[in-house]
Formats: structure tokens, sequence, C-alpha cells
């Protein structure tokens, strides 16, 4: 946990010699509690103190990397336990399990349609994040260099027997891999495959005691990234372990436990559910046993969602869009800056082919309904906005649609603006080109 | 020394609510469904046990949707033209709840009739919204209350805009309400003092937080819940309700439900991802502490109540 500057102070030289720039150790403390400083100003901290300050900067859930050549998988760095407490900031990897035994073809087949995969959801590109493979006897490094021979992404390679995970690891270079698993029996080897290879380790523990009790030797034996891997048969087991490793990591500063999760839906009763909740509950990587479009993305757009920082909406510009070119005859459509709604409205237009003028208003990034409830989306804020981009030098015909959510608003605008005809349309984006269809042509 | 594992001990805990009355109770229902009486977040057991498991409804309408997507059409069939029919099927696809939706075009009779066709077609209680709209939603919901005198209905949607006469109506005759607001803590903590203001019972209460679809929004409606939640235990009367919430309704209207063409090959299976959309937004809700499901495809009910049971044991 952060020290506070009186806790600085106390491991300071209290000489009060200004040479940091600061007239008192108690000033520099201050800054250095606020993070507006460099402990390295001050040339008389001792070593003690030094490692002491570094450790307590450090971040109870450790920042583990998985990077390849193809990009990098990060997790760690949380501090809450709720996502409205300030945010989840490391989205959780997807990864897609092969297992040695499908043989090199399948799998380079398997791999290559997998890593292809590309989605967009509002705006955002997302795709799967890397790959597991699973020494379950057969050709290991085999597998691995058909995985390698078909995508970029980072990797994790599963095996109980650290031998038979070796030439794995040997068929990669330059690269931080995890390895999956150390556990009670074969840490030491897994521990030195992983200091050998620059590998992140996954320790395998079904309490917390056999977690910490192997990340503290571990960590002895020099290796410092590692991964947390509780277990758990069912959904309830998963929930209990992870939520506790998550609170003993940020509730009680406990170090041994001060690292990210990783999770197994491909082993699960229900893959889809148990993914949806080791995306919303703590896990930092998610394995899963295959690769369906229809089942990944879903997960995706849920992870992205659980992620997106509750302090800042996500907005687009307000302002006029123009949607399959419009002419001034086309209708004005209205809806707020909240950018899923402004991609709910404008897909479903796009997808129509029907001409539209799309006109964003500022509704500080809120949907149309709670816009609405906020006093953030009403007549006087949607005819400042029509006037304020002068929305009538582009139309011959004043045509306005507001969403069927606010049809309330109708009178009012129609006050505002006494030259426009105003309609009201449907309340689902889904329904617009029907209603365009019926109403407006 | 082993390590001590954090708990939280709160104060306040989930107000325990009963739907449907039988007919000791002055009702006909074959059973009763009790939830809320949770003294932890979600599935905590190493705190508290949970004593009353959320459960799935399923939702049907008084005449067969036109809106609906083909896919829904297809797994309900003939059965959607007949509420009875369909209350009937959606008990055998494992609700433990019914929700009956009224619609604009049903007159007051049509209402009576179709609610008391569902309460003979199924023992299980049943919930009923009108269409929507203020001054329809009173005129259905009155004479429907009335005609169900002492069933524990559940009636809806109460929002602030018409919740007056529903409440009143449910006090006279015994029933419980499900009110809603949008996305809002204060929002809803505020119709729940206006309400039971009137002097219905908290415990005929449930609370629908409006929660959004996977990929539109749902991320607002779990963090609403998770911090209505939190307040209750922390002891705030005024949000201890449970938590009603409409994944199937929010789900179906996502166009990565309803529709299979015009749309990205990306997204893949179309009736796989229907089912998922709506299955995963219901699966991060009951994550986030919702009591009560209402769902509308019968795949999706099978794999959240399997989710719940795997929950719900320690
Ligand atoms: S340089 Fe170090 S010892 Fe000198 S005043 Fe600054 S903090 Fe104190």
């Amino acid at each position: 946990m952060a020290l506070s500057g009186i806790q600085i102070y106390k491991l300071l030289p209290q000489t009060n010699c200004k040479e940091c720039g600061f007239p008192t150790c108690l000033a520099f403390a201050m800054k250095l509690a606020a993070k507006q400083v460099e402990l390295s100003a001050c040339p008389y901290v001792t070593e003690a103190a030094q490692k002491q300050l570094a450790e307590s900067a450090a971040p109870p859930i450790r920042l583990v990397t998985l990077k390849a050549a193809g990009g990098e998988a990060k997790a760690g760095n949380e501090v809450v336990m709720f996502r409205h407490e300030k945010t989840f900031y490391n989205r959780p990897g997807l990864f897609v399990r092969v297992k040695a035994s499908e043989g090199a073809e399948a799998i380079g087949k398997k791999v290559a349609e997998a890593d292809a995969y590309k989605v967009n959801y509002v705006g955002l590109d997302f795709t799967l994040d890397g790959f597991a493979v699973e020494a379950d006897g057969g050709d290991f490094a085999g597998a691995v260099k058909a995985v390698r021979g078909a995508s970029k992404r980072p990797l994790i390679l599963i095996g109980k027997d650290p031998a038979a995970l070796e030439p794995g690891l040997q068929a990669l270079t330059g690269e931080t891999p995890l390895l999956y698993a150390a556990n009670a029996s074969n840490w030491e080897a897994m521990a030195d495959l992983a200091k050998k290879y620059t590998a992140a380790l996954v320790v395998s523990g079904e309490t917390p005691d056999a977690l910490a009790d192997l990340t503290q030797k571990i960590q002895a034996k020099g290796v410092e990234d590692m991964v947390l891997d509780p277990g758990g048969k069912n959904m309830s087991q998963m929930l209990t372990a992870w939520t506790q490793l998550r609170r003993l990591a940020l509730k009680s500063n406990f170090r041994p436990l001060g690292y990210p999760i990783i999770a197994f839906p491909c082993d699960a009763k229900d893959e889809g559910v148990a993914a949806a909740q080791a995306i919303a509950k703590y896990a930092g990587f998610v394995v899963l046993s295959e690769f369906k479009p229809e089942a990944i993305y879903p997960l995706l757009v849920l992870r992205q969602n659980i992620y997106t920082d509750p302090q800042k909406p996500i907005q687009v510009t307000p302002g006029i869009y123009e949607i399959n070119q419009p002419k001034p005859e086309s209708p004005v459509l209205v809806t707020t800056n909240f950018s899923i709604t402004y991609f709910a409205v404008a897909n479903e237009v796009e997808g129509s082919g029907l001409p539209a003028w799309l006109v964003v208003c500022d509704a500080e990034g809120m949907s149309v309904l709670t816009a609405w409830a906020a006093g953030k989306f009403d007549a006087e804020r949607i005819a400042k906005t029509i006037k304020g981009f002068d929305v009538a030098s582009k139309v011959s015909k004043k045509r306005i649609v507001l969403p069927g959510h606010v049809a309330v608003l109708s009178g009012e605008l129609e006050a505002e603006l006494p030259d426009w005809e105003i309609k009201v349309g449907p309340r689902e984006a889904v329904d617009i080109p029907a209603f365009y269809k019926q109403v407006l042509m | 020394m082993p390590i001590e594992i954090p708990k939280d001990k709160w104060p306040g805990s989930i107000r325990k609510v009963t739907l449907g009355a039988t007919a000791a109770e002055g009702g006909t229902r074959a059973k009763t469904v009790t939830v809320g009486g949770q003294a932890t977040m979600p599935y905590l057991h190493f705190e508290a046990p949970t004593p009353n498991q959320p459960v799935v409804a399923i939702e049907i309408k008084s005449r067969k949707p036109e809106d609906w997507s083909p896919l829904l059409a297809e797994v309900w069939g003939e059965a959607m033209a007949d509420p009875a029919k369909w209350a009937k099927a959606a008990e055998a696809a494992g609700a433990d709840l019914i929700v009956l939706a009224l619609t604009l075009a049903d007159t007051p009779d049509d209402a009576v009739k179709a609610v008391k066709s569902v309460l003979g077609a199924t023992g299980l209680p049943v919930i009923v919204w009108g269409p929507g709209q203020a001054e329809k939603d009173n005129e259905l919901l009155v004479p429907v209350a009335e005609a169900a005198k002492g069933e524990k209905l559940v009636l809806g949607l109460c929002e602030d805009k018409n919740y007056r006469t529903i409440v009143a109506t449910a006090m006279a005759n015994g029933h419980l309400i499900q009110c809603r607001t949008p996305m809002d803590v204060n929002l809803a903590k505020q119709l729940n003092i206006l309400i039971t203001d009137m002097g219905l019972p908290a415990d005929r209460i449930l609370m629908d937080p409006t929660t959004g679809a996977l990929g539109y929004g749902i991320e607002y409606g779990y963090s609403v819940m998770e911090r209505l939640r939190l307040a209750a235990l922390q002891g705030d009367s005024m949000t201890q309700m449970p938590l009603i919430v409409t994944p199937g309704f929010e789900a179906w209207k996502a166009k990565e439900s309803k529709v299979g063409e015009g749309v990205p090959a990306a997204w893949g299976n179309w009736k796989e991802r229907a089912v998922h959309w709506e299955t995963l937004t219901a699966a991060a809700l009951m994550e986030s502490g919702a009591d009560i499901l209402i769902l509308r495809h019968p795949e999706s009910v099978k794999r959240i109540k399997a989710a719940i049971s795997e929950l719900v044991t320690a």
C-alpha cells in the first residue's frame, strides 16, 4: 500500500539539508507521497529506506505482461473490487486452447482461423489475445511451432511435466510466454524453467495458503512474474476463490497473493457463462476451449463493457453526420452523443441504405433515456443543437425525427422550432429502417 | 498461521418478498416463490449463505407479438397465439414465474381474460405488465388487479409517471409491484420512497433498475445494481428491495439477437449468437445481484438456471 507523507518522512535522513530542492525533508516527503518528485532527488536515503519505498510503491496486484512478436497481453494492476469504485484497468486476455495431440496440421489451421478473427464494436476492432498449447502427449515442440507458424500472438504453454514443456519453450525465442503450472510437487523445476526462458509462471494451489506458500518459495528462486490458479470445481468455488484472492491482495495488501488470476472456463459445464463470470469477477487471463465467432464476439463485448471507465462515458463528437449521402430532402434524425446509442442508430440507417442527416446532440455521453431522465436531452438542447450546427442550411424539407423514448418532447420542440415538422420515431434503433420506409418515404 | 480471509460484515440485508398465494393464503397458486434475504454480495457463501436463490421468469404476451425475433417464434410456435398454452409451455421450459405482458390492442376485458387464462393454465406465480403507456397501463391493470384479488400478482411496470394508480390497486387487492427507474441509484431509491409513502408495504416491492443489454449499456445497469446492493447491505432500507431485471427484453431488441441477415460475418452463427447474447446479458446481471431474471428463450432459461444452481451450492 502507498505510504503517507509522514510514513515516508520517517524513512528520510531528517537533516533538512535542502539538497533535494525542498526546504525540509517533510516537504520533500509530501511531494513524494503525491508522486510529484523522484526519490533519487535526495542523495542521502539509505538503501533500506529505498527498498521499503520501492515496495510500498508497487501495485497491490502485480502487472504481468506476456510478450510476443505479435503483441502483448497484460493483466494485473487492478485496484478495486467493484468497477464503480474507480475502474477495472487491464482487460483480461482471451486465449484459445489447442492440444498437441490434435496434430500440427489441425492446430495450424485452427489457429490461423482464430488469429485472423477481427470484429468491430462501436468503432473498435477486437481480436483474440493469444493461444494456449497443451502438452498432452505427442510432439509438443511441433505443436508450438505449428501455432507460431499461424500466429504471432502471446502464448500459454500448459503441462504438469517440466521435461515435457521445455521443448516447447525452446521453440520460442525473444518472447515472454506464460508457463502453466507450478504445483507443490514440481515447483522447483518449473521455477527453473521460467527463469531460464524468461517466462511468467502460473502457480496452482487449492487454497490461498497453498498458493501463498508456493509464490513465496518461487519468488525466492528469482521468479517475479506469477499468475494464480486457484482451481475450483464449479462456478461457486471459482467465484469464492477469485473474490478471496482479490480481497487479500487489495484489502489485506498481502503480497504473496498480489498476482493476476487465470481462469479455465474451457473446463466448465457452460463455457460461455463461466467465461462471463471470469470476465466480471477478476480473471486476468481466460482460456477458452475453441474458436467460435458467435461465442467469442459476446465475450469480447462483455469484456469491453465491464472494463469501460465508469467515470468517462464513451462519447462521439456532437455534430451533423451524413449517412448514405443525404440530399436536401432527406430527413434529419436526432440522437445523443453516447457512443453506443450513436452506433446503434448509425449502423441501422447505414445498413438500410437510406440517406439521412444524423444530428448528434451533446447529452454528456448518456443514452437517450438516461440523458432525458437527467435533464441532458430536452427540447431546448435539441433546438440549440439544430440551430448551432445550422442544420436548416443543409435541408430543403425541415423534418426532424425524435427518438421514440422522448416522444414527450415533441410539443416543446415544436414550440422551440416552429418552422420544423417534428416526427416521433421508434424507441429502438433496430426499428428505424421500417419506420423510415413507412413514414418518411 | 493460516491466512485470514477478509470478510465483510454487513448491518443490512435484502428484504424477503413472496410472490403468489396458494389456496390457503387466499389465491390459487400451486406454490409461492420467495426471493431476497441475502446478507452478502452475490453468492459469497464464505460470508453468509444464499437463503433464497434467484429465480427465472419467462415473458409471454397476451397476443402473438409481431415484432419478436423469428428465432423466438420458431421455439414457441403455435403457443404464442394463446397465452394459456404459452404459459404452460413456459412452465415446461423451466420457468419459476410467468410474466404476462399485455398489449395496446387489449381491452380491459381482453386483459382480464388473458390473465385468468394464464392463472388457470399454470400454478406458478404471475407477473402482469401493462403495455407501457401510462393511461393504458391504468386502464388494463386496475381491472386485472381486481379480478385476481388475493393472488399476489406482481403488477408492472410502475414508473415515475404512472405509479399512483397501480400502487393504489395493488394495495386494495393484495398484489405486489415491479417499479422501474432509468439506470440510477437515486431515482430507484426515490421511487421506492414515494411508493412506500403511499402505504404499500416495502415487502411488496420489486425494484427494476433498467439494465441495458450486452453491448448496449449493460455496464451502467451492472454498476447501478452493485451499488444498490451495497447500499442495501449497508442498511439503507429504501434500497433493500429484491432486484428484478429484464435481460430477455433487453437482449432480444439488440440487432445481435434479433436478426440474422445483413450483419457482419464475424458475428458468427445467428441462433447460437442470439442465445449467447441473452444468456450472457443475464449472466452478468446474475453476478451483479439480480433476484429475478426475466428471459425469453428456453435455452437461455436452461443455462441460467444451471448457473444459478451451481452458484448457490457452496
Ligand atoms: S535532500 Fe534528502 S536529506 Fe536533504 S532535505 Fe531533501 S530529503 Fe532531506
